[in-house]
């Protein structure tokens, strides 16, 4: 087993998962492929409501990538809890909840009735969605306040507690070290940078939120250099996610720091590429030096003494 | 299992102003069942550009293994498409969404059917459907200018068909309801899949239970980003175009 990573309540089967929003309760990708081969599942947002989401149009595209604005649409944590989670329950997988809400409050509420259900081994703290007007990113852009949350839903929730870090923000590690100081478990980074496009026969913006979140390729650099920067200012692990295509990209954001990686994007351009990396993933392995692949993370920033490739 | 398939281009040809028609031919082909489904298409290897393209089906050839789209060039990723030769693949998810419903209709019932521009071709499949089922069909087909105009032989051979251009350029002038107006073409039920106001005009003005094919800006096409939902009308949900529709009953969505 070169592939499993043992993380806080999580043990994987190999390091790759979807992103939060991008594979909705996983319903629609297991008309593609068993979800059993999934390290885990990070399923879409849940808010202690029913939430309705933004107005259309809610995606556009950009060079190497996408905007969108989904605005957090879910069907609230009573259904999720009745339908969604069960339902998950027949693979062999696990998962973890994406939480959102208005206040801390509302973040405990979420985290104190998800964490109890059986096949929910963490949840992830959104403090970094840019597309909702309360909440979401405000909690992830001020030290203090992710730092308070983080330590008030730790006191509730039954399962570790991973915190997703915004981009958007001028100092990373700051909030990084505040979420570590509040009793975070682990750090999942990065969520969309924000963005924004304009309509050139109408001359306004394409979304109707005006404004969204960049994610795909286009975003890979960006997450590389902050995973590579925080993992060497804190010692909880982090998943990494940020325009992960193919295998390759996958190992630069391990070799960055992190000990998992999350698909985001690319799962709408090829329903198949969770299954195709992690089969692509256990190919490469054979050409590092490495008895595992816990081995590789941060191994950019490490001193080494051996060659990384064989080739 | 759903899958995607790298299908064969087998024909490539402009059929009006901006407008293709292109053949694909595959194995996916034998499950393209439902008139009035889409595929979603990876038109390049590459990240430029990065999401897939919804196109609607046009017409089904299982014995040839073949399907046909006719499309308009509007950005990079239908640029790129038109630009594919015989021989080439394109990557294909698909079909995808519900298709036009045709189980409840009444033996040898009259079908009208409705489209604007780039909403005409997944009507073509259907009129063919419908006609082999023994219903019979009257096609009212709406476009900017003559030069825009296709497919008004390949319904003529199905049934009486009508063709409307905004300037009068060509067939009558004005929009398809004033056609339907001026005819007074009704039936047992229509069909319709165009521009939101057309889909509008004929959801408020026809007295005939219809159905209605939205478009919308699509990331997955599969139901799980829920980039493209619409509202309902009578109460709080929602419904997503690429997986519950693209197809919906008249009245049932927020046009």
């Amino acid at each position: 087993m070169k592939m499993n990573v043992s993380l806080p309540g999580l043990d994987l089967k190999n390091p790759i998962m979807p992103a939060s929003g991008c594979f909705g309760f996983g319903k629609e990708y297991s008309e593609f492929y068993d979800l059993s081969k999934l390290g885990a599942i990070c399923v879409k947002a849940v808010s202690p409501l029913m939430k309705r989401g933004n107005p259309t149009p809610r995606v556009a595209e950009t060079p190497g990538g996408m905007l969108n604005a989904i605005g957090l649409q879910n069907p609230g944590l009573e259904s999720v809890m009745e339908n969604e989670l069960p339902w998950l329950e027949r693979f062999d997988v696990p998962i973890i909840v994406n939480i959102a809400g208005n206040t801390i409050e509302e973040y405990m509420d979420v985290a104190r009735v998800v964490s109890k259900a059986p096949n929910v081994k963490a949840v992830e703290l959104n403090i970094s969605c840019p597309n909702v007007k309360e909440g979401g990113i405000a909690f992830g852009t001020d030290p203090y306040i992710a730092k308070e949350l983080t330590a008030r839903v730790k006191d509730v929730c039954h399962v570790p507690v991973y915190v997703k870090l915004s981009p958007n923000v001028t100092d990373i590690v700051t909030i990084a070290k505040a979420v570590e100081e509040g009793g975070a478990d682990g750090l999942s980074m990065i969520n969309t940078l924000l963005g924004m496009r304009l309509d050139l026969k109408t001359g306004k913006p394409i979304l109707a939120n005006e404004t969204g979140g960049l994610s795909g390729s286009a975003i890979k650099p960006v997450a590389v250099r902050m995973i590579y920067t925080v993992s060497q200012q804190v010692s909880i692990p982090i998943i990494g996610m940020g325009g992960v295509t193919n295998a390759d990209d996958a190992l630069e954001l391990i070799l960055a720091g992190a000990s998992a990686v999350a698909v985001g994007t690319q799962n709408f351009v090829d329903p198949f590429a969770c299954p195709t990396i992690i089969e692509e993933l256990e190919e490469k392995l054979k050409d590092y030096h490495v008895d595992h692949i816990g081995e590789l993370t941060g191994r950019s920033w490490r001193p080494s003494l051996q060659p990384l490739t064989t080739r | 299992m759903k899958k995607v398939e790298a299908m064969t281009v087998v024909s490539q040809r402009t059929i009006a102003n901006n407008i293709y028609e292109c053949s694909l031919k595959g194995d996916l082909v034998s499950v393209m069942n439902e008139p009035g489904q889409f595929v979603h298409l990876k038109v390049t290897d590459g990240i430029e550009p990065t999401l897939r393209r919804p196109i609607s089906i046009c017409s089904v050839d299982t014995n040839e293994r073949t399907f046909t789209m006719v499309y308009r060039v509007e950005g990079i990723g239908t640029k790129k498409l038109s630009h594919k030769l015989p021989g080439e693949r394109v990557n294909v998810l698909g079909p995808l969404g519900h298709g036009f419903p045709m189980e409840e209709l009444k033996s040898e019932s009259h079908c009208l059917l409705v489209g604007g521009g780039i909403g005409v071709p997944p009507l073509y499949e259907l009129a063919k459907q419908l006609t082999s089922k023994g219903h019979s069909v009257t096609a009212v087909l709406g476009f900017r200018s003559k030069e825009d105009v296709f497919y008004e032989r390949e319904f003529s051979r199905l049934g009486p068909t009508f063709v409307a251009t905004e300037d009068g350029s060509y067939g009558e002038m004005g929009f398809v309801t004033d056609v339907i107006g001026a005819k007074q073409l009704t039936g047992d039920c229509y069909y319709a899949c165009g521009p939101r106001p057309m889909l509008k005009a004929i959801e408020s003005n026809m007295p005939i239970p219809g159905f209605l094919s939205l478009e919308e800006r699509m990331g997955c096409g599969i139901g799980a980003c829920l980039a493209c939902v619409c509202d309902m009308k009578n109460e709080a949900g929602y419904r997503k175009v690429c997986s519950d529709g693209p197809v919906f009953k008249a009245g049932e969505v927020v046009v």
